[in-house]
């Protein structure tokens, strides 16, 4: 069911012509410049691959690529739990005390300014930090606990929690990413059909069942596209996770972020470079066997449509 | 005949009802662990943050110590003590102790030219406004950042409405294509697209050395660091932003009315404007809102394109909290910030549900 034609027109073209090369025209000449040989990034000197040869042995930017990717996996996997999870409340579930709060704030850190994000988060975490050393500190003169009791190691972990750093990134990042999350399940929950769930319900399956075998299968797409939406969002946050982050946990867009501040650089331009090759390949793939799958469904439907 | 196929409709009715309440009532029973990891994640860590802003913003700041600042609620002999500090808010409103005397009054000679229509009061009252805030560090920030989130807006809206128009009016092959083209982008990072920005704006930048090989200009222009960069690099990166829901609400259209308007003889323009516009108008406040909300705020992009002369709120914010280590300063600019924010994001809410209950 779609009215809308396809117009023919060179107003239609000319739009169209100069808003991609709008968008794509600086992605293409900075590419084109990290196989500059020349140090200075804007003067062109001859092909070479000296910047990604150096980009490769630069110790500090492989840790931080190692250190974005795995908060990037965990945050993901976490966001992904609570953004379904809280889908599910939103969609599913009758109207409960608080639900309006509940809604607002799942999806509020989507557009909330990341200063104020985490800003927030940050004094948050400090918050804590006091407490539970504060918490410690009471345990450990109230019961005298001493070094060698049972208690004292884990004492000593709890002692100021969350330490900045790893974890604390891992939370803020939990908390930005869960809102896309929600919203992605949300539009498809909305679409499910609920009678299978009936069905098996009413067939004797118990709920939890049902959750398991029904309901996330058919969930499985959004639930994907939403890890890879906060999995990306995490890998490109610098903002929220420069408030939140401890002295030893630079991410890679920490990194990057202080090194372009001090101006044009051509192993950015030669990282850059791999990112948007890796993200195209993985973009186009995913888009590539959605629309085959697409097709195919379509192809059935039509199949049935015939028959009956 | 009739009669059987009510009975047939009231009989289903009734067990998709048994149905539907069975289904609430046993999610019911275990829903309470469902409701509540997503419930106290939030609590902890959206809802109370901001209290905890909103607290720090009422304290003083202390140096040396850590927290630095000093407490609001103290606890002695029983007795629950409030200290309520509102230096924060008058430093920034009042404009004191900031030592901002330095400030360059250039602004006002640029006032001598006359012209007359409501173009030149618009233009008056601008001046004026600017003029009262440009003796203080922060109005002036607010003031920058409404502004810039404001063109910027007006830009994305300007460009992106013909260019998803485009989009969806495509072969349905071509408009697959199209649009994973124009996410694309978004999907990598966002610092790499400001920074391809950096070297295409810069004195020596590829824009510059165009020009200058194709003899329009003898001497470079100054275009990095200065506001026009600024606006380039976020209507560049909030693109995809505003093209997203213009998209849905534009390929929603139902396209026998834009038909009935041209064929009773509208021109083009007017269909537009009484047709299309009004159609697609949930679509435009969500875009302008994804676009305007974030802008406000916005720290990366002025820090890198930006220049001196135009120090947006973000920034203010950042230089307090990070080389200043105010931090009760800091959380006083959120709470305006977020002031300033949530009506256009509550309205947002609006139009979201108002969209969200027509489908």
């Amino acid at each position: 069911m779609n009215s809308t034609p396809y117009i023919k027109s060179k107003w239609r073209l000319l739009f169209l012509f100069v808003g991609l090369s709008f968008l794509y025209l600086p992605i293409i000449i900075l590419m084109i410049y990290s196989f500059n040989s020349s140090r200075l990034v804007t003067v062109w000197k001859s092909f070479s691959f000296q910047w990604y040869e150096a980009l490769i042995q630069d110790e500090e930017f492989l840790h931080a690529i190692y250190l974005t990717f795995s908060i990037g996996f965990f945050a993901a996997s976490m966001s992904v739990i609570i953004g379904t999870l809280a889908a599910f409340v939103l969609t599913r579930f009758n109207r409960f005390r608080g639900y309006s709060i509940f809604s607002f704030s799942i999806t509020a850190p989507m557009i909330m300014p990341e200063v104020i994000t985490g800003l927030s988060l940050l004094l948050m975490f400090i918050a804590m930090s006091n407490g539970s050393h504060a918490f410690v500190q009471y345990l450990v003169t109230t019961f005298n606990i001493q070094e060698g009791h049972f208690l004292y190691p884990f004492l000593m972990q709890l002692d100021g929690f969350p330490n900045r750093g790893v974890i604390t990134i891992w939370i803020a990042m939990v908390t930005f990413t869960s809102a896309y999350v929600t919203v992605i399940v949300r539009a498809r929950l909305k679409e499910t059909d609920l009678s299978i769930e009936e069905a098996a319900l009413d067939l004797g399956a118990t709920p939890f069942k049902v959750f398991i075998f029904i309901t996330l299968p058919s969930l499985f797409p959004a639930i994907l596209s939403g890890w890879l939406l906060a999995f990306t969002l995490t890998l490109d946050d610098i903002v929220i996770s420069q408030f939140v982050a401890g002295p030893k946990s630079t991410t890679l867009p920490m990194l990057v972020f202080s090194s372009v501040r001090r101006g044009v650089n051509p192993k950015i331009n030669a990282l850059a470079t791999i990112i948007v090759c890796v993200v195209s390949l993985c973009v186009f793939m995913a888009w590539y066997f959605m629309r085959r799958r697409e097709k195919k469904l379509l192809k059935e439907l039509r199949a049935m449509n015939a028959k009956s | 005949m009739a009669g059987f196929n009510t009975m047939r409709y009231v009989k289903n009715s009734r067990l998709k009802n048994i149905f539907r309440s069975r289904l609430s009532k046993i999610r019911f029973k275990g829903s309470s662990f469902v409701l509540a990891i997503p419930y106290i994640w939030l609590i902890l860590f959206f809802i109370i943050p901001f209290l905890i802003i909103f607290k720090i913003s009422f304290s003083e700041m202390v140096e040396g110590t850590m927290p630095p600042y000093t407490p609001i609620f103290s606890y002695e002999d029983g007795k629950l003590d409030i200290s309520l500090n509102f230096n924060n808010y008058k430093a920034i409103f009042a404009g004191d102790d900031l030592g901002l005397d330095e400030f360059d009054d250039e602004s006002e000679q640029e006032n001598t030219e006359t012209d007359s229509g409501l173009f030149s009061s618009v233009r008056n009252a601008y001046n004026s406004i600017s003029d009262t805030l440009s003796d203080n560090l922060y109005l002036q920030g607010y003031w920058q950042s409404l502004k810039v989130a404001f063109v910027s807006t007006l830009c994305c809206l300007l460009i992106g409405y013909p260019l998803t128009w485009s989009i969806v009016h495509a072969s349905p092959t071509m408009r697959s294509i199209l649009l994973m083209l124009i996410i694309l982008p978004s999907w990598t990072s966002f610092l790499i697209r400001v920074y391809a920005w950096m070297g295409l704006l810069s004195d020596t930048g590829f824009i510059n050395q165009l020009l200058m090989f194709l003899h329009i200009i003898d001497e470079p222009i100054v275009m990095l660091h200065t506001p026009f960069a600024i606006y380039i690099g976020i209507v560049y990166s909030y693109l995809p932003f505003m093209i997203m829901p213009l998209y849905n609400a534009i390929s929603r259209v139902d396209y026998a009315y834009i038909e009935a308007s041209m064929d009773l003889g509208a021109k083009p323009m007017t269909t537009f404007f009484k047709v299309l516009l009004p159609l697609t108008k949930n679509g435009v406040i969500a875009g302008s809102m994804l676009v305007f909300i974030p802008a406000i705020g916005e720290f990366v992009i002025p820090e890198l394109l930006g220049g001196p002369d135009t120090v947006l709120i973000g920034q203010l914010l950042w230089q307090d909290f990070f080389n200043n280590r105010d931090w009760p300063l800091a959380s006083t600019i959120a709470v305006i910030m977020l002031m300033l924010v949530i009506i256009p994001i509550v309205w947002f809410f609006k139009t979201q549900r108002a969209s969200e209950g027509k489908v």
